[in-house]
């Protein structure tokens, strides 16, 4: 089966006692069991609930992996794959890793004797070197945040394998409909399905994604231990939202890349970064390893100074002030005063993070209307 | 009360997707959420006693009490009045709740409403078996019979009925011939347009009173929730609006939610629902299994150019009748479906297939089924969002089987 037919039906099996199309909400926290010391396929909803299970089934056949595991968020899910890792062991990660996993590796992580180095992933004999005999985990997000950079995820999995460490890739932004790092070799799939897999910004959650068996029980392990699960009627909006996920990203993709042509013309525009644009610097990678688009996120560089930047954010009547992305409705924000506002000048200049730069999470809107919109904010 | 946001207010009309996600809505929404919040209030709170009378008094727009509205229903009441074309939407817990809401609003002792007949045969059923209880003479003319219709006005006659495409047959009214009956005679009139959708069909805009949707259908579009909706003129709908609040076939407000929620796709569903039954009904046509496809999408259809001037787009439902089967031939392709799912409905994301004789008209003696156009070889498919290839693969093999 295709992938938008798989999206509707795996994971989504009718209902044998209603014969409902749709799964039941399985709410409950505790299922009773055969007899005392027999179990039954679920027995308390941290280590397993039906709900969330259908979920978990459908991410990972998207995904095209074996298993999946649904969390309370994208960071609790981030956090579970680092735990894989005991002290003394070495993570390197890509120095545009999105700021939350930033500061999970350097202030949480690293309190357990577990080590941590940034390296451009773009870059991969700076990736290889920082490697060190001690390394476990190699984390990449391909497309990254805010630059667009992209990363090769498949030369990234072939030094991984050389090197026999496990590599991650925080799929959030390109989403399964555009890019499958696990087929193109990585171990471990995280995203945060707050974004395009809910879709519509009424859902906090968070997924990994695996293909082999042994390193989904490890984790499994660590989220039951943990438990930071996703909760039922939150499963519930992600299986309803995963039904419509290639509609919606192909759609918000299509619009993005007129977009970007778009403010790539406007000469109150500097400069865009959209790795559908040819001058990109990571477009052949991109048209590689992204099919049926080059996602939904754009930024642009103002002419124009930081106070600039605030007004034309700040004037948007269809785009709306907001940060978060992946949802229905088209999101603006400026990241020097948002999204990438803890990092000090000095910092947000040497990750090309300038005063005007504007990041868009382009939503469902009419092309004609989004245009239309950004054309007279970027007068104010 | 929060205002709707200005930009879907404007003078220029925004894009279909853009009224979809944002119509209705305020832009700045309780608690600075992007999404509006879901009220499960049953009451609302006055700050004293002068407030209670300030409000009845000034008929303040505020709430009362949850049978009276309810702040989320409201949102999408103006999203999806705006997506029709129309100035009043009001949302009930089903389809058929909101047509006899409307038809007991409408319809007093002695009046008169007339039905073209492949109309839903509950609404129908409930005018011939219930309203006639109180009075209400109700008359059926064959569908598109518009001189039929015609004939069959009286001096009493209240409202003129009809469903566009209909279910199962997928006749298209001409809205402009049965609008027109209903002004010449100062009739009010009345279409059941669930099958279309305003992305594919606005009947306000051909003259049309009032348009009906069972919005469980396309509109909610994930076949997990009911609610229908009544569409049309704000001084036509005032009073039927009060007999809601007294009969108090109110929806849930997490209902309201997922309809809002599903609403954002709407566009998208409806253009991929639009090309599923088109592939499907093209690709059933060339089978030679099968007899003959009911799609107003097919040129071979008794209501194509009717259908192609008026509507953008044909949706999802295809009826077909399989070549030379009895009712247990055409049980096994049924069954033999394995995408789709055997089950009444339509409109969601999984595509649903059923046998009209089995599924609606089992308790029916055959002379009626006759009458009603449903032979034993009928299937009604219901495509839902699946890829197409995945569609016909499922229908070659059941047909195949």
């Amino acid at each position: 089966m295709k992938f938008r037919t798989r999206a509707i039906h795996v994971g989504n099996a009718r209902d044998a006692q209603s014969g409902a199309v749709v799964p039941p909400i399985h709410v409950a926290s505790t299922f009773v069991q055969p007899a005392a010391g027999q179990w039954g396929q679920f027995d308390y909803s941290r280590s397993g609930n039906p709900t969330r299970a259908n979920l978990e089934q459908t991410l990972a056949s998207l995904e095209g992996g074996t298993r999946a595991l649904a969390f309370a968020s994208g960071m609790a899910a981030t956090h579970c794959a680092t735990m894989l890792l005991e002290a003394g062991q070495h993570i390197v990660a890509g120095t545009d890793i999105y700021g939350g996993t930033y500061r999970l590796l350097h202030k949480i992580v690293n309190r357990a004797g577990i080590r941590v180095t940034l390296a451009n992933s773009q870059d991969l004999a700076a990736l290889e070197a920082a490697i060190t005999p001690e390394t476990r985990l190699l984390w990449i997000e391909s497309p990254g945040n805010p630059l667009m950079s992209i990363t090769d995820i498949a030369a990234c999995a072939e030094l991984a394998r050389r090197r026999r460490i496990l590599l991650a890739v925080d799929n959030t932004f390109a989403s399964p409909v555009l890019t499958r790092p696990l087929e193109l070799g990585a171990q471990i799939v995280m995203h945060s399905a707050t974004k395009y897999l809910g879709g519509h910004s009424d859902v906090l959650g968070g997924a990994l994604v695996v293909a082999d068996q042994e390193l989904y029980d490890r984790l499994y392990f660590i989220q039951n231990a943990t438990g930071g699960v996703l909760g039922p009627f939150d499963s519930f909006l992600v299986s309803r939202g995963l039904k419509t996920l290639e509609l919606r990203v192909v759609e918000q993709c299509r619009t993005a890349q007129r977009l970007a042509e778009f403010l790539q013309t406007d000469a109150r525009v500097r400069r865009v970064l959209y790795p559908g644009l040819p001058a990109h610097p990571g477009h052949e990678i991109a048209a590689r390893q992204m099919h049926g688009g080059f996602g939904a996120m754009l930024s642009f560089e103002l002419e124009g100074d930081f106070e600039k930047t605030r007004r034309v954010v700040g004037a948007t009547r269809l785009f709306q002030l907001a940060v978060s992305l992946g949802a229905v409705e088209s999101l603006i924000e400026q990241p020097a005063a948002m999204s990438h506002a803890s990092y000090d000048p000095a910092a947000r200049a040497a990750h090309g993070i300038s005063d005007g730069l504007i990041r868009l999470s382009v939503g469902l809107e009419d092309f004609d209307d989004l245009r239309d919109d950004l054309h007279q904010a970027l007068d104010a | 009360m929060p205002k709707p946001s200005s930009l879907v207010q404007g003078q220029t009309r925004p894009g279909f997707s853009t009224l979809a996600v944002h119509a209705g809505e305020s832009r700045q929404k309780l608690g600075d959420s992007i999404t509006d919040p879901i009220i499960c209030a049953s009451t609302y709170t006055f700050e004293s006693t002068q407030a209670v009378i300030d409000f009845i008094e000034q008929k303040l727009p505020r709430e009362e009490y949850g049978r009276y509205g309810n702040p989320g229903e409201r949102v999408v009441e103006r999203k999806l009045a705006q997506l029709e074309g129309g100035e009043e939407a009001i949302l009930y817990s089903s389809g058929m709740a909101a047509i006899v809401g409307l038809l007991m609003s409408k319809l007093n002792a002695g009046d008169e409403v007339i039905f073209f007949d492949e109309c839903y045969h509950r609404s129908r059923e409930f005018c011939s078996k219930h309203l006639s209880r109180f009075g209400v003479v109700t008359r059926q003319v064959p569908a598109c019979d518009y001189r039929a219709m015609e004939a069959a006005i009286t001096p009493n006659t209240r409202l003129l009925v009809s469903e566009s495409p209909t279910n199962p047959h997928l006749s298209v009214v001409d809205l402009e011939q049965f609008a027109a009956i209903g002004k010449d005679h100062e009739i009010d009139t009345l279409i059941d347009a669930t099958l279309a959708t305003p992305y594919n069909l606005r009947p306000l805009d051909f003259g049309v009173d009032f348009v009906l949707h069972s919005a469980t259908k396309y509109l909610a579009g994930h076949n997990d929730l009911l609610a229908g909706v009544i569409i049309g003129a704000r001084d036509k709908l005032e009073p039927v609006r009060k007999l809601r609040g007294i009969l108090g076939a109110i929806n849930s407000p997490h209902n309201i939610y997922l309809l809002e929620r599903g609403l954002k796709t709407f566009e998208l569903r409806m253009q991929r629902h639009n090309e599923n039954g088109l592939r499907v009904a093209q690709f059933l046509e060339s089978h030679p299994r099968v007899e003959r496809v009911y799609y107003p999408g097919l040129a071979s259809h008794a209501y194509h150019d009717v259908a192609r001037r008026t509507m953008t787009g044909f949706g999802g439902l295809v009826t077909f009748l399989v070549r030379d089967a009895d009712w247990r031939q055409t049980a096994d392709v049924v069954d033999a479906a394995q995408v789709a799912r055997i089950a009444p409905s339509l409109g969601g994301a999984e595509t649903l297939i059923e046998q009209p004789l089995v599924m609606s008209y089992y308790e029916c003696s055959p002379e009626d089924r006759r009458r009603f156009g449903i032979p034993d070889n009928m299937i009604r498919l219901a495509c839902g969002l699946e890829n197409a290839e995945d569609l016909i693969a499922d229908l070659r093999q059941a047909l195949d089987a």
